[in-house]
């Protein structure tokens, strides 16, 4: 399989990944879901384990979908870049993109998509706002590497970086209505949520959004 | 297994056929719940002997690598059942076939076949076996067609499907194709207007052509330099003549003459006539989507990456309409060079996927 586009932490009890446990929530039992760019189905699995769901996936390397194929999950093998556009609308209740909306070549046309194909949608990504990645690159002078982001900038699959700020603002250009926000400290923990986007966007590590279609 | 004048077969073409019979193999043992049934389809010039020596050729089965002990179809779980298709030459009713109207060979009396008569036939031949539901379908190209229209003409007795290097349509190029083998074997005067069992006669220089040139579709350009390049048939230069020279010559002559010694003439202008007339969409108003509207079948679509001749679009075409009728469907491309036969070879990827599909369908079924 090609590699992860970052490295999440995962919960020690349960051996799911703490994003993955966080999206989990968000989603009703038993609704209809896509997973846009779902790897090796762990996402998936999870989801039709604990909340039931009807999940499909899109997945781009071979050895993901076979991977998936083994668990008995419907994936097809494609890339969210130009494989979305021949889904109908409303065809799912949640189409996530998790960790992968800064590895697409147009970010803002598969959000449309995300929003166009499911009645929800939930994105995940690693914010390149986080105080680390400024300090490489504003007091290094380089460009960031993390336990997050483990890669050199000329091997890299991301080749979108966002803020958490950045992707708010995303949302408002695409019309999307945030319901839910929730950044994930460096132990992959929920920060309060009392606290103001400027701290998420300096001490997230990662930003959770559940959207939905204004 | 024989049908009388009083359970026909009716065919497309508006006629039903009666008697008649489908030559079969089966392997393994149906359970006791009837429900580890597989049916294996066969591709254009393929025949029901999938997994055991071919009495004809004496050559081994042709999908020993996916059907067998072991293999993604495993004969120690499933019950697998293969049937010549109807319009064939090993033992179904087809075109040299006699017809009981005239006590002679039907040749060009016998009704054009399609791809739903195929598979009427093999529902019929299932019915018999006492079999409600099958447990999976699989097939490759023409056999990738039956496992479709299986799918949306009985959706409620397919639980899951492989069609693999297939589509739900036939293309113009490959129409052309087929119409080119067609007239090479019409074009044989041994054909006698079709009539050439009746008269001793055989049209083999005009089928082992038709073989020669479909043959090629069937193989990629790599694949065909990889195996001959531009060598010479032994020999060090070239002699000058429409001698084989090549290697790529002497190959394809062989071919066609193998192919002529175990394949009716008539049989390959009807099955390929199927093939060309198989338009899944066209029966549901022009919408694939529609044909497997609310299907529970779960899906797996297979592609090559160097098949030209079904290519990877046709599949993606069924999986675009499968996923707008909210069908549970897997696609896998496989990286392969070897063409379209590559469904036939040994390509891991393939058995992968297949395996993986199959034993995760067989895990919700219940399925030792």
């Amino acid at each position: 399989m090609s590699l992860p586009t970052t490295l999440p932490l995962t919960d020690t009890a349960s051996g799911h990944r703490l994003d993955f446990l966080l999206v989990a929530d968000m989603v009703e039992p038993g609704s209809r879901v896509l997973d846009v760019g779902c790897g090796d189905g762990a996402l998936l699995s999870l989801l039709r384990d604990r909340r039931q769901v009807d999940g499909r996936g899109i997945e781009i390397s071979r050895e993901g979908v076979n991977a998936c194929l083994a668990k008995g999950l419907p994936v097809i093998q494609g890339d969210a870049d130009t494989d979305l556009a021949d889904y109908p609308d409303d065809a799912f209740d949640y189409v996530i993109l998790s960790q992968t909306i800064q590895a697409t070549r147009q970010p803002k046309v598969v959000l449309e998509h995300l929003l166009r194909i499911g009645r929800r949608a939930i994105v995940s990504f690693p914010n390149f706002g986080h105080w680390r990645v400024r300090v490489d690159l504003g007091l290094r002078g380089r460009m960031p590497m993390t336990e997050n982001l483990p890669y050199s900038w000329y091997d890299t699959p991301n080749i979108h970086f966002c803020t958490i700020r950045d992707f708010v603002e995303l949302c408002r250009e695409v019309g999307a209505q945030m319901e839910k926000a929730v950044a994930l400290n460096a132990g992959g923990q929920p920060m309060r949520v009392t606290l103001p986007w400027w701290v998420w966007n300096l001490l997230g590590e990662q930003g959770v959004f559940l959207l939905k279609r204004r | 297994m024989r049908f009388g004048t009083d359970e026909p077969l009716m065919m497309d073409a508006g006629i039903a056929l009666a008697p008649w019979q489908i030559a079969y193999q089966t392997y393994g043992t149906l359970n006791a719940e009837k429900s580890n049934a597989v049916l294996i389809c066969h591709a254009l010039t393929g025949d029901q002997h999938v997994a055991n020596d071919n009495p004809v050729t004496g050559k081994p089965g042709w999908w020993l690598t996916m059907v067998g002990p072991g293999r993604p179809v495993d004969t120690d779980r499933f019950f697998v059942i293969c049937a010549n298709v109807i319009g064939g030459c090993m033992g179904t009713t087809g075109p040299a076939s006699i017809n009981p109207a005239t006590g002679q060979p039907y040749a060009l009396d016998f009704p054009v076949v399609t791809i739903p008569d195929m598979v009427r036939a093999q529902a019929a031949l299932i019915d018999r076996l006492g079999i409600e539901k099958l447990f999976c379908v699989v097939g490759g190209s023409m056999g990738g067609m039956q496992v479709l229209q299986w799918a949306a003409a009985y959706p409620d007795r397919v639980f899951a499907a492989l069609p693999i290097a297939t589509a739900a349509r036939h293309s113009a190029q490959n129409i052309a194709f087929h119409e080119v083998g067609r007239q090479a074997v019409m074009a044989d005067p041994e054909w006698r207007g079709g009539r050439y069992l009746n008269e001793g006669t055989r049209p083999s220089k005009g089928l082992a052509v038709a073989r020669m040139g479909a043959h090629i579709t069937y193989l990629s350009e790599v694949a065909l330099h990889r195996k001959f390049g531009r060598n010479f048939q032994d020999r060090a230069a070239p002699t000058f003549s429409f001698d084989a020279d090549f290697q790529i010559e002497s190959y394809l002559r062989y071919q066609g003459i193998a192919f002529v010694e175990r394949f009716d003439a008539n049989s390959y202008l009807y099955v390929t006539r199927a093939m060309d007339y198989f338009d899944i969409a066209a029966e549901h108003g022009g919408s694939l989507a529609k044909a497997f509207k609310g299907t529970p079948t779960r899906f797996c679509v297979i592609s090559f990456t160097s098949d030209w001749l079904f290519p990877t679009s046709d599949s993606r075409a069924i999986v675009h309409a499968l996923n707008a009728a909210a069908a549970s469907v897997a696609f896998v491309e496989v990286e392969s060079d070897k063409g379209h036969d590559a469904f036939l070879l040994e390509e891991p990827e393939m058995f992968a996927a297949a395996r993986g599909f199959i034993d995760a369908a067989a895990r919700v079924q219940g399925i030792a």
